[in-house]
Order: C-alpha cells, then sequence, then structure tokens
C-alpha cells in the first residue's frame, strides 16, 4: 500500500473538465461542470457524492466512453483527446474499468474464458494455449480457478461475477482502474471479500485506482484521498483520514455526519446536520456556489460568486467562501452597506 | 415487567416452489415484537428476512409461495388462518407496509393525497372532507413543506425523499398497531436516508407504532432500533437487544457480519475481515447449521444438528442458535474488531 509519501508522478490529471449533455429544446444538463484533480501512481483515489453529482460522468469522461465538453484530461502526460492509432490503443490499454452492476456488464453469450479474454484478442497479446493460460492464471489471481474458465456468467453469484469483471479488466495488465461503484449492487460481507481483493491486487501490480462509490465508509477504507461531488462540482478534496478529521466544507461535514455508524451508543450522542431539502436539478443549477440552497452557513456571497477551487492547507482543497478571505471581506462590506 | 406483546411469530416456515424444485425459503423462524417497539430483522440478501416480513402480512404470492407451517399471532390472532376477506380489513388499518422502493410502490395515476385517504375511507369509513383533513394532517406530521399543494399533485412530481415521506404518511395514516418497513431507506441517498430515519425516530416518540425494520444496514440498526433479529439462510441464528448484539455478539455469522462492515469512525489500518464462501443454496439447505460451512470455529455437531436457541448469560432477551454455546464446546474468543465493540 502506498500511502502519502512517495507522491511525485502524476498519472493523471483532470483540468477544468466539463461534460454536459444536451437534452434538446435548449436544455442542458450540467453534469460535470469545472472539475480539476490530479491522480498519483499507486495511490487509490476515492470518489463520493450522492445519486447525480457526476461522479460517475466524470469516471466515464476520463476513460473517453464520453468527450469532454470542455478541459483537458492528461493521462500519463498525454492528452487523452485525439488520441490515434497506436497512443489509442495504448491507451485503451493502459486504463481499464470495473462497472457497478455484475448482472448487466457480463455479456450473457459469452463463457466467462471469452469474455476474459476479449481484451486479450483485441490488443493481440496471447493466442491458443498462452490464452488459455493466461485466462487461468487470471480467474486464480481473482479467487475463483480453471473449471470456471467455460461456464456463463448466468451460473456465477453476485460476488463471483465482480470478481469476473476485475479479472477482465487485469487481463491486459493495466495501469489504472476506474472502479465505478463496484460494490454496491454486492451483499455486505461479500462487499469486504471484494474490497479486500482490490487492495491486494494494488499491493501486488502497483495499480492505481480511481474508486468511485456512494458508500463514504467503504470508500474511506479502500482510499488514500477522496474527493466529494455536489452537484457536478468537486468541492473538497483531501487525505482521507484528514477529511474525516477536518471537513471544511458544510457539504462534506453534512455528509460526514449522515452516514449511521453501527454503534448504538455513538449514535445516540452523535450530532447529525440534517440538510434540509433535496438536491437541486443539474438543468438549472443555482448561481454562485452550488451547495447554497441547502448550506447552513451561506451567505450572500454564495449566490453571487462561484468559489475557486483553492488548495487552503497542504494538500487539502476545497472550493467554499467561508474560505477565501476575499469573500469574507466583500461579505463584511455587504453587510455594512446594507445597515 | 412482562411486556405486551404485539405479534408472536412462532415457527414459521415459508417456500416457494419453483421450476428447480423447493426454495425453503423461511425455515422456522420465532421472534416477538413487543408494544412500541423497533425491532430489526437483519441478514444478507435472500436469508428470508423480507419474506418473513411479507408472510406476516400475507402478501406472498400463493401459488408459487405457501406458508407450510407455524403461526403468526397478531394481538392473540392466527394470522396465517384468516381468510383473505379479513385479512384486507387488518392490512392497512392494524399492520401497514413501507416499501424499499419509492419510485414504483406508489400509484402513479393517483395524486398522493388520494393515496393517502384510500385507507382512511375504506377502513374508518370517514368522510371525504375528514379524510382530506386527515390527510393534510399526516403530510404535515411527515415533514411535507407546503401540504395544501402537495396534496393534489403525483408521485412523479415528488423527489425520492419526500416520496418514502408520502409513503409513510399513507402508511400511518390509520394509525396500524404495527408498521413494517421494508429497507425504507436503502434506495435513498444518505442526506436524505439521515432525513427519513429522523422522521421515523420523531414519529416513533409521537405515535409509538411498534415497528419491524427490515435492512441489510447496521448503522441503521443502530440509530434506530430497540432490538435486533440476525437472519441467516432462513433461520434466526441470534437475537437480543440493540446493546447485546453490537457489544456482545455471540454467534461468527454476527461476528462476521460485524467484522466486514468498515466504519466511518475508524482509521483504515483495521483490516476488513470478510465472511468467505457464500450463503447457502435453500433448494437444499444444510442438514446442521446454515452457516457451518463458512464458519471458522465449525465443528463435527455444527454440520450434522442445528444447534437449539439458548439464552446468553441468563439474559432474558439474548438468543442465540450456535453449538459453541454448549457447555462441552472449546472456548471461542470473538474476533478483536468485534469485542468491545470499538467504543466500548
Amino acid at each position: 500500500m502506498s500511502v502519502a509519501e512517495p507522491k511525485v508522478e502524476k498519472i493523471l490529471e483532470v483540468k477544468k473538465v466539463k461534460k454536459h449533455f444536451n437534452m434538446g429544446r435548449n436544455q442542458v444538463v450540467q453534469a460535470v461542470d469545472n472539475i480539476s484533480f490530479d491522480v498519483y501512481k499507486g495511490e487509490t483515489l476515492g470518489l463520493v457524492g450522492e445519486s447525480g453529482c457526476g461522479k460517475s460522468t466524470i469516471g466515464r469522461t476520463i476513460i473517453n466512453l464520453y468527450e469532454a465538453t470542455d478541459g483537458e484530461i492528461r493521462f500519463k502526460g498525454q492528452s487523452t483527446k485525439d488520441l490515434k492509432g497506436k497512443s489509442r490503443k495504448d491507451f485503451n490499454r493502459e486504463m481499464q474499468m470495473i462497472f457497478q452492476d455484475p448482472y448487466a456488464s457480463l455479456n450473457p453469450r459469452m463463457t466467462v474464458a471469452d469474455i476474459i479474454a476479449e481484451g486479450l484478442d483485441i490488443h493481440g497479446l496471447a493466442k491458443g494455449e498462452k490464452r488459455r493460460r493466461r485466462v487461468v492464471e487470471l480467474l486464480k489471481t481473482v479467487g475463483l480457478n480453471e473449471e470456471h474458465a467455460d461456464r456463463f456468467p448466468h451460473e456465477f453469484s453476485g460476488g463471483q461475477r465482480q470478481r469476473i469483471g476485475i479479472a477482465r479488466a487485469l487481463a491486459v495488465d493495466p495501469d489504472f482502474i476506474i472502479a465505478d461503484e463496484p460494490i454496491s449492487a454486492l451483499d455486505v460481507s461479500i462487499q469486504a471479500q471484494v474490497v479486500n481483493l482490490m487492495k491486494k491486487l494494488q499491493r501486488e501490480k502497483g495499480l492505481t485506482y480511481l474508486f468511485i462509490a456512494h458508500d463514504l465508509s467503504m470508500v474511506k477504507y479502500i482510499s488514500d484521498r477522496i474527493g466529494v461531488m455536489y452537484l457536478g462540482n468537486l468541492v473538497e478534496l483531501a487525505d482521507s483520514q484528514e477529511l474525516y478529521d477536518n471537513p471544511l466544507h458544510p457539504y462534506t461535514e453534512a455528509l460526514l455526519s449522515a452516514v449511521p455508524i453501527p454503534d448504538p451508543d455513538m449514535e445516540g450522542k452523535r450530532e447529525r446536520i440534517i440538510l434540509k431539502g433535496d438536491v437541486p436539478s443539474p438543468i438549472n443549477p443555482p448561481s454562485g456556489c452550488r451547495f447554497r440552497t441547502r448550506c447552513p452557513k451561506a451567505m450572500d456571497i454564495c449566490a453571487q460568486e462561484v468559489p475557486t477551487w483553492q488548495e487552503v492547507r497542504p494538500m487539502h482543497w476545497v472550493s467554499c467562501h467561508l474560505y477565501q478571505e476575499e469573500s469574507i471581506k466583500k461579505e463584511e462590506a455587504n453587510k455594512n452597506q446594507s445597515n | 415487567m412482562d411486556k405486551e406483546k404485539v405479534l408472536e411469530v412462532r415457527d414459521l416456515k415459508v417456500s416457494f416452489k419453483t421450476y428447480n424444485g423447493e426454495v425453503q425459503a423461511v425455515r422456522g423462524v420465532n421472534f416477538d415484537v413487543n408494544k412500541g417497539e423497533t425491532l430489526a430483522i437483519v441478514g444478507e440478501s435472500g436469508c428470508g428476512k423480507s419474506v418473513t416480513s411479507q408472510s406476516i402480512m400475507r402478501l406472498i404470492p400463493e401459488p408459487p409461495g405457501w406458508i407450510k407451517s407455524g403461526e403468526v399471532l397478531f394481538e392473540g390472532k392466527d394470522l396465517t388462518q384468516v381468510s383473505e376477506k379479513e385479512m384486507e380489513d387488518i392490512r392497512g388499518k392494524e399492520m401497514a407496509m413501507i416499501f424499499q422502493d419509492p419510485m414504483t410502490s406508489l400509484n402513479p395515476t393517483l395524486t398522493v393525497g388520494k393515496q393517502i385517504m384510500e385507507g382512511l375511507i375504506k377502513h374508518q369509513h370517514a368522510e371525504k372532507h375528514e379524510a382530506k383533513e386527515r390527510a393534510l394532517e399526516m403530510l404535515r406530521l411527515v415533514g411535507i413543506p407546503s401540504p395544501e399543494t402537495r396534496i393534489n399533485q403525483y408521485p412523479h412530481q415528488f423527489s425520492g425523499g419526500m416520496r418514502q415521506r408520502a409513503m409513510i404518511a399513507i402508511a400511518l395514516a390509520c394509525r396500524p398497531k404495527l408498521l413494517i418497513a421494508d429497507e425504507p431507506t436503502t434506495a435513498l441517498d444518505v442526506t436524505i436516508q439521515a432525513q427519513i430515519l429522523d422522521l421515523m425516530n420523531e414519529l416513533k416518540e409521537k405515535l409509538q407504532t411498534s415497528t419491524i425494520l427490515i435492512t441489510h444496514d447496521l448503522g441503521v440498526v443502530a440509530d434506530v432500533a430497540d432490538r435486533v433479529v440476525v437472519m441467516y439462510a432462513g433461520k434466526v441464528i441470534e437475537s437480543g437487544t440493540v446493546e447485546e448484539i453490537f457489544y456482545r455478539p455471540r454467534h461468527p455469522y454476527t461476528w462476521g457480519l460485524m467484522g466486514s462492515m468498515p466504519r466511518l469512525d475508524l482509521t483504515r489500518e483495521k483490516r476488513l475481515n470478510p465472511i468467505l464462501g457464500t450463503p447457502p443454496d435453500l433448494l437444499s439447505p444444510p442438514q446442521g447449521c446454515p452457516f457451518a460451512a463458512r464458519c471458522k470455529h465449525a465443528m463435527k455437531i455444527c454440520q450434522q444438528q442445528m444447534p437449539e436457541s439458548t439464552s446468553v448469560e441468563e439474559s432474558s432477551t439474548h438468543q442465540v442458535n450456535c453449538w459453541l454455546e454448549h457447555p462441552m464446546a472449546p472456548a471461542v474468543e470473538p474476533p478483536a474488531e468485534v469485542a468491545g465493540g470499538g467504543s466500548k
């Protein structure tokens, strides 16, 4: 496990990326808006947020399933836009994805061996006897065995299917894996199995993960750093323990306090921040800070200006007017004026 | 201090006929619900927790399902024996249910107000205007803003959290004695879940409704339940008060459940201890303890015979079905992450 120290090599740079979907009738869903972050080699970056916050969209945009509306994504220093020929093929091999629904993401007409080896075939990495050996080796890596190779997906349980999905992602020796809610369809005891497997594989193969999920406790368990998203924006990014100990953004605070802890005494004592209302629509998001409509600490300036994304402490990024000196000054000036 | 029992489930067995044979979904379940308390039934998918609750309401589709044996005593009356007609009077009036998915369990063609009034008119023979008043009152009670407008709206105009609130309003409109909530917050986001759990706790204080809460989330259990029943492969394997189950669990499966859940308040150095393997196939359930195949402490007897329910340390509430409780069994310490339950 590589923790905080050797954060030198950036494997992925996301710079002011936007992804908007045109819904017709001049309606645009701003699913992802102005997101910037880096992912370091060998780390796990967790992305959390509630449904509709754009966490899956950013994952899919990074792997080029969607084309970014604006901004730049650099993988290993190279822009992923307009990749052609060999460099495109390399990119597709080096970055892989594990999907949420293990029932929908495996082709029911293909045997497990063919599913796992599809990447090998496309990239011409192994044929015949070698291909078979590689499949068996991959099955063993994820805790399945050779006899599973010639079966079909419907013969497996949810946890086993997710293992097949992981084996498929690993087949082409990727460096970077985007895991989009890989465990949320699984039972508690099986979730722990799959997460421990992912951790083990990371240690052995030096993988980098972008782990997208809504379950904050699980994300905290697996991630080195955590990014919190709200309505298409990244609102806070920090080391996972730091984020838990010192949440800066009011949304992060509310989110942390909303997660129930399996300890009745603590639950009884814990102060919970209950957010009012629901997440607004990304078609017509609130002006200024998008969280202001539900924010218990909202000021006047929050409606007027979009907060900037800044590093307020070393490695702790937040986008909130409460931590911007200029904003606080302006707010005070406003107040004096109205008095 | 004998508490009044609202519901007693005795040796309930429910099976489903399938193409492959008989699936024994519930295999002899016993528990009580006391007046005014919240009982949580926890377990993984397929453990029979939903089938149990649906059998109490007599909502399992027959066929293919049928209640093989056992009793469901609701205020002394055996619900497995009453006619469908009588059951219709009980459902909605005496006991009500909240379902997991508020998107699909509300009627999309009726206004929310109509759906709340329906039960009042049918069961309490309320006049229309009376029912409407009550509906407004219910909407206010569950914290839906501007109820006068909301009452005439359709479910699709409500957000997920609001729909779940509406569903709670429908369920509680006739002031049932027993409320069954089947994964009421699973489909919701955490901040919305917090709102709904808060509401459920508040309503519990106000209305004193006995509740059966079905969930797989131990965090939710810790938040709202008074007592817990842990189910595995169609059987109850442990039951007790929240404190007993969380701080002094005795069954290796309960240990496993606790060990496989990451906790937000603990540092990540602590490793998760998953339960290896998968639950047994209920088409041909094992003869002995259903957890034996995955249990680290399994003995010979575990494979052969299902252990009886034993009281733990003379507690009147804490019961466990495990051979490790037998005086001749070797002493087994619960794993480190469970012993002491973290904070204690």
